[in-house]
C-alpha cells in the first residue's frame, strides 16, 4: 500500500518537474524558425501589467485603454526588440480593478507579486493613487496614461509617471476658457472621484481667480444616471455654466436631463467626457457643449491618423479615449528598457525619467516629478455628433505645427539608426540629439 | 426697466421660484419612484409567496432593456416604423423576460425549495452575477442607447418641466399595480397565489398546484421586470449591462420600506423612496447649511427606512406573519 502511495507521489513529481521543463524550454521554438542562424538568439519575456476597469461602468473605456496596450505589445514583438542581448518578448498581465480604489490595491498586489517589470495604468486616478505605493515600494517603474490627478506624482514615488497632461494644468485651462466665453456665473457638479472632484477643484480655483462666480456646488456618483434632483437645484440658481468633473457615462445622460429641465447653461467637462460615446448618450443635448483633452488632437499629429488607422483595423472598433496614451506608455517603457539594455526595474527606472521619446500623443519628456513636460489641452466643441477641435492652450515645443513635428521625427529616427549600429553610449548622445532637435524646433516655431 | 418698478415686491419673485423648484422635485421624484415601485414589485410577488429574495431581479429589468434596445433597432433598421418597432420590442422583452423567470426559479430556486434560507439567497445572488456577465458578453461592455420610440412632447406646469415619457411612466406604473391586485385578489389564479402564501403544504393539500403558482409568480414578476426594464430605457436613453444592479437595489429597499410581500406596499415604499430622495439631494445642503452636499442623499433614504423599520419592522404596510415572515 505505501509502495504504491510512493510511486504515485513520485510519478506527480516527476510529470510536474517535466511540467516545468516544458515551461522553460517554450520560449526556444518561438525563436528558431526566425533565426537560421547557428547561433539563435535568446528570448527574455518581459511581463508588463495593464490595469483598468474591465467591468462596472467604466469597462468600455478600461478595454479602450488594453487595445491601446496590446497595440503596442504587438508591435514591439512584431520589431523583436533586442535588450541585453536577448530579443524582448513583451507579454501584457491584463487585470481589472473596477474603478474600485479597493480592487485597484488588490490588483497592483498582484502584479507585484507576479513580478511584473513595469505597469501601465491605472485608468481611474482614484485606482491609481493607492495603487501607486505598491508597486513604489516594489520599485516597478508605473506610467500612467490617464490618472489626471495631481497628487499621484506628488507623493515622492520615483516610479510614477504619467504621459498626460493633469489636472492642475487642466483645470486652469478650462478655467481660462470659459472666462474667455463670458461666463460670469458657474454650477460645478462632481462624481466624488479623486478624479472627478480633483478637476472640478482645480476648475474652482481657476474659475475664481478668472473672477468667475461659483453659484452652486453639488455632487452625485460614478454610477448614477439621474440627475434631475441636483439639475433641479442648480436651474434655481440660474448658471450660466454648468462644469462637470467626471465621465461620459454620467456627462452624456446629465446633459439630456439639462435640456429635459429646461436649463439653458451650457456644458463643460474635462477629458472623461471628451469621448464618442459622450454624445451617443447625451444625444442631441450635447450640441454646442465643450470639453477639454489634454495634448493635441490626433488628427493634427504627425503620427495620430496612422495610429488611427492601425486602431480601427486591428480592432474593428473605434478609439474612445486614452487608448494612444496608453500605447505611448507602453513605448515609454520599452524605449526606455532599450536605452538601459535591461528590462530590471531598478536598472532601466533611471532611464524612465530621462525618456524623450516622440510618441503618438507627444514628444514625451518628463519632469522631476514624473509629470509630463509642458502638457498641453485643448479645447473641443461637441457639433453634429463629432468633437470639433476649438483650440490649444498651453503646452510647450508639442503644441507646435506638424512640420516641426515631423523633422523632431526624423531626428528621432537618426537616433534610432545610430543606436542600433553603436549601442549603449549612441543612445545617450542620441537622446541628447533629440533633445537638442526639440529646442530647435521650439525655436523654429517661435520665430514662424 | 420695469423689472425696477418692482423691486418693492422682490421677495414675491423670489419666493415663487422656489415652489417651481419644489413642484419640480416632487415630479422628478415621483417619476423615480414610479420606476422603483415598479421594480419593487418584482421582489414583493416573489417574496410574498416563497420568502425568498429574488436579487436576480434587477438582472432580469436589465435583460428586458437589452432585448427591446436589440429588437427595436432592428426593426427600425428595417424600415418599421417607431412606434410599432418599440411595442415589438416591448413584447419581445416581456416574453424574454417571462422565459428568463421561469428558467431562473426552475434552475436555481426549485431544486432547494426545501433548503435553509440562506442556500436559495446565495444561488439568488449567484444567477445576478451569471446574468450580469452574460449579458456583457452578448451585448458588450459599451453603453447603449435606447432608440427614440416616444416622440419627444415637453409639458411645462407652473414652471416644472416634465416630458411625456415622465407621464407615461407614471401612468403605466398606477395601471400595472392596479392589474396586479385585481389579478390577486379577484382571480383564481390569485386565491390560488394567496393560499400557498399562507402555507404551501395546506394549499397543496386543498388541490393547488403549488409549483405552477410559484412558477407563475415568477413569470408576471419577470413580465413586470421586463416592463420596468424598457420604462427606464425610454426614460433615460441609455443601457448597459450593470445597470440593473443599483436599480434592484434601490427597489428592493423600497420594497422592504413598504412592507416586502405586500403589493400597495411596494408601490407605496418605491413612489415614497423616489421622492425622499430627491428631496434629500435637492434640500441637504440648505438644511444642513452647506455642510452635508447633495452626494449625502442616500442618508435621507436610510434614515426614513430605519426610522420606519424600528416602528413598524415589518414595513410601513406589511402584515405580520409570525414564523414565515
Amino acid at each position: 500500500m505505501q509502495a504504491k502511495f510512493t510511486a504515485i507521489a513520485l510519478s506527480v513529481a516527476a510529470a510536474l518537474a517535466l511540467g516545468a521543463c516544458g515551461k522553460k524550454e517554450e520560449p526556444k521554438p518561438v525563436a528558431a524558425p526566425a533565426a537560421p542562424a547557428p547561433v539563435a538568439k535568446p528570448v527574455i519575456v518581459v511581463k508588463l501589467g495593464h490595469v483598468a476597469p474591465m467591468t462596472g461602468p467604466q469597462a468600455h473605456l478600461g478595454k479602450d485603454n488594453e487595445y491601446g496596450a496590446r497595440l503596442a505589445v504587438e508591435e514591439l514583438n512584431a520589431r523583436g526588440l533586442e535588450i541585453g542581448g536577448a530579443t524582448a518578448k513583451f507579454e501584457l498581465l491584463a487585470e481589472d480593478d473596477a474603478a474600485d480604489p479597493k480592487q485597484g490595491a488588490i490588483v497592483a498586489q498582484k502584479l507585484v507579486d507576479a513580478k511584473v517589470q513595469g505597469v501601465i495604468g491605472h485608468l481611474n486616478s482614484g485606482t491609481t493613487i493607492p495603487a501607486s505605493k505598491l508597486y513604489s515600494d516594489a520599485g516597478i517603474p508605473q506610467i500612467s496614461g490617464s490618472a489626471t490627478n495631481p497628487k499621484y506624482t506628488q507623493q515622492g514615488f520615483k516610479t510614477a509617471f504619467r504621459v498626460m497632461a493633469n489636472d492642475v494644468q487642466q483645470g486652469k485651462a478650462l478655467g481660462e476658457f470659459a472666462a474667455k466665453q463670458g461666463v460670469k456665473t458657474v454650477a460645478i457638479v462632481d462624481d466624488r472621484t479623486a478624479y472627478g472632484q480633483g478637476l472640478a477643484d482645480e476648475f474652482k480655483k481657476a474659475a475664481a481667480a478668472a473672477g468667475i462666480k461659483v453659484v452652486a456646488t453639488e455632487y452625485t456618483n460614478d454610477k448614477a444616471t439621474d440627475f434631475k434632483a441636483i439639475l433641479t437645484k442648480i436651474k434655481s440658481t440660474k448658471p450660466d455654466l454648468v462644469f462637470f468633473g467626471g465621465m461620459d457615462a454620467q456627462g452624456g445622460p446629465m446633459n439630456k436631463q439639462m435640456k429635459e429641465l429646461g436649463i439653458k447653461a451650457k456644458f463643460l467637462g474635462g477629458d472623461g467626457v471628451c469621448t464618442p460615446e459622450f454624445m451617443k448618450l447625451g444625444g442631441e443635448a450635447t450640441e454646442g457643449n465643450y470639453c477639454s483633452l489634454p495634448g493635441m488632437p490626433l488628427e493634427k499629429l504627425a503620427k495620430g491618423p496612422e495610429f488611427k488607422d492601425k486602431f480601427n483595423k486591428k480592432f474593428g472598433t473605434e478609439i474612445q479615449l486614452y487608448a494612444p496614451y496608453v500605447y505611448d506608455a507602453v513605448m515609454v517603457v520599452a524605449d526606455s528598457m532599450k536605452r538601459a539594455d535591461s528590462v530590471e526595474p531598478a536598472k532601466y527606472l533611471p532611464e524612465v525619467g530621462k525618456t524623450s521619446y516622440d510618441g503618438v500623443t507627444a514628444l514625451i519628456a518628463f519632469d522631476e516629478f514624473g509629470d509630463l513636460k509642458g502638457g498641453a489641452i485643448s479645447i473641443y466643441q461637441y457639433k453634429g455628433g463629432k468633437l470639433e477641435y476649438v483650440e490649444t492652450l498651453g503646452g510647450g515645443p508639442v503644441g507646435a505645427v506638424k512640420e516641426a513635428a515631423a523633422e523632431v521625427k526624423d531626428a528621432a529616427k537618426a537616433v534610432a539608426s545610430t543606436a542600433t549600429e553603436a549601442g549603449k553610449d549612441a543612445v545617450k548622445a542620441g537622446a541628447e540629439a533629440v533633445k537638442d532637435a526639440a529646442e530647435a524646433t521650439k525655436a523654429a516655431v517661435e520665430k514662424k | 426697466m420695469k423689472r425696477h418698478r418692482k423691486v418693492p415686491f422682490l421677495h414675491v419673485t423670489v419666493d415663487l421660484p422656489k415652489m417651481d423648484i419644489f413642484l419640480q422635485q416632487i415630479i422628478n421624484g415621483l417619476v423615480q419612484g414610479s420606476i422603483y415601485a415598479l421594480v419593487a414589485l418584482g421582489y414583493t410577488m416573489v417574496y410574498g409567496i416563497m420568502g425568498l429574495i429574488n436579487f436576480a431581479h434587477g438582472e432580469v429589468v436589465m435583460i428586458g432593456t437589452l432585448v427591446t434596445i436589440t429588437v427595436a433597432s432592428l426593426l427600425i433598421k428595417a424600415g418599421v416604423p417607431l412606434a410599432v418597432a418599440g411595442l415589438a420590442g416591448l413584447v419581445a422583452a416581456v416574453l424574454a423576460c417571462m422565459a428568463l423567470g421561469w428558467g431562473l426559479e426552475r434552475v436555481a430556486y426549485r431544486p432547494l425549495r426545501n433548503a435553509p434560507r440562506l442556500t436559495p439567497l446565495i444561488t439568488a445572488i449567484g444567477m445576478s452575477i451569471v446574468l450580469q456577465n452574460v449579458a456583457m458578453i452578448v451585448w458588450g461592455r459599451n453603453y447603449m442607447t435606447f432608440p427614440p420610440v416616444l416622440p419627444k412632447i415637453n409639458f411645462e406646469l407652473a414652471g416644472a418641466h416634465f416630458t411625456a415619457v415622465q407621464v407615461m411612466i407614471v401612468v403605466v406604473s398606477g395601471l400595472t399595480m392596479s392589474g396586479l391586485v385585481l389579478l390577486v385578489y379577484r382571480t383564481k389564479l390569485g386565491m390560488a397565489m394567496r393560499a400557498t402564501a399562507q402555507n404551501p403544504q395546506v394549499a397543496s393539500l386543498m388541490g393547488v398546484n403549488s409549483n405552477r403558482v410559484i412558477s407563475a409568480a415568477f413569470v408576471i414578476g419577470s413580465a413586470l421586470g421586463a416592463l420596468a426594464g424598457v420604462m427606464v430605457g425610454t426614460y433615460y436613453e441609455i443601457a448597459h449591462y450593470q445597470m440593473g444592479f443599483m436599480l434592484g437595489l434601490k427597489a428592493f429597499t423600497a420594497a422592504v420600506l413598504g412592507g416586502i410581500g405586500n403589493l400597495a406596499g411596494a408601490m407605496a415604499g418605491g413612489i415614497l423612496l423616489g421622492i425622499i430622495e430627491a428631496l434629500g439631494a435637492g434640500y441637504i445642503g440648505d438644511l444642513t447649511g452647506g455642510f452635508l452636499g447633495s452626494h449625502y442623499q442616500d442618508i435621507f433614504a436610510f434614515i426614513v427606512l430605519i426610522v420606519v423599520l424600528m416602528f413598524k419592522p415589518s414595513g410601513l404596510f406589511g402584515e405580520k406573519t409570525g414564523d414565515r415572515a
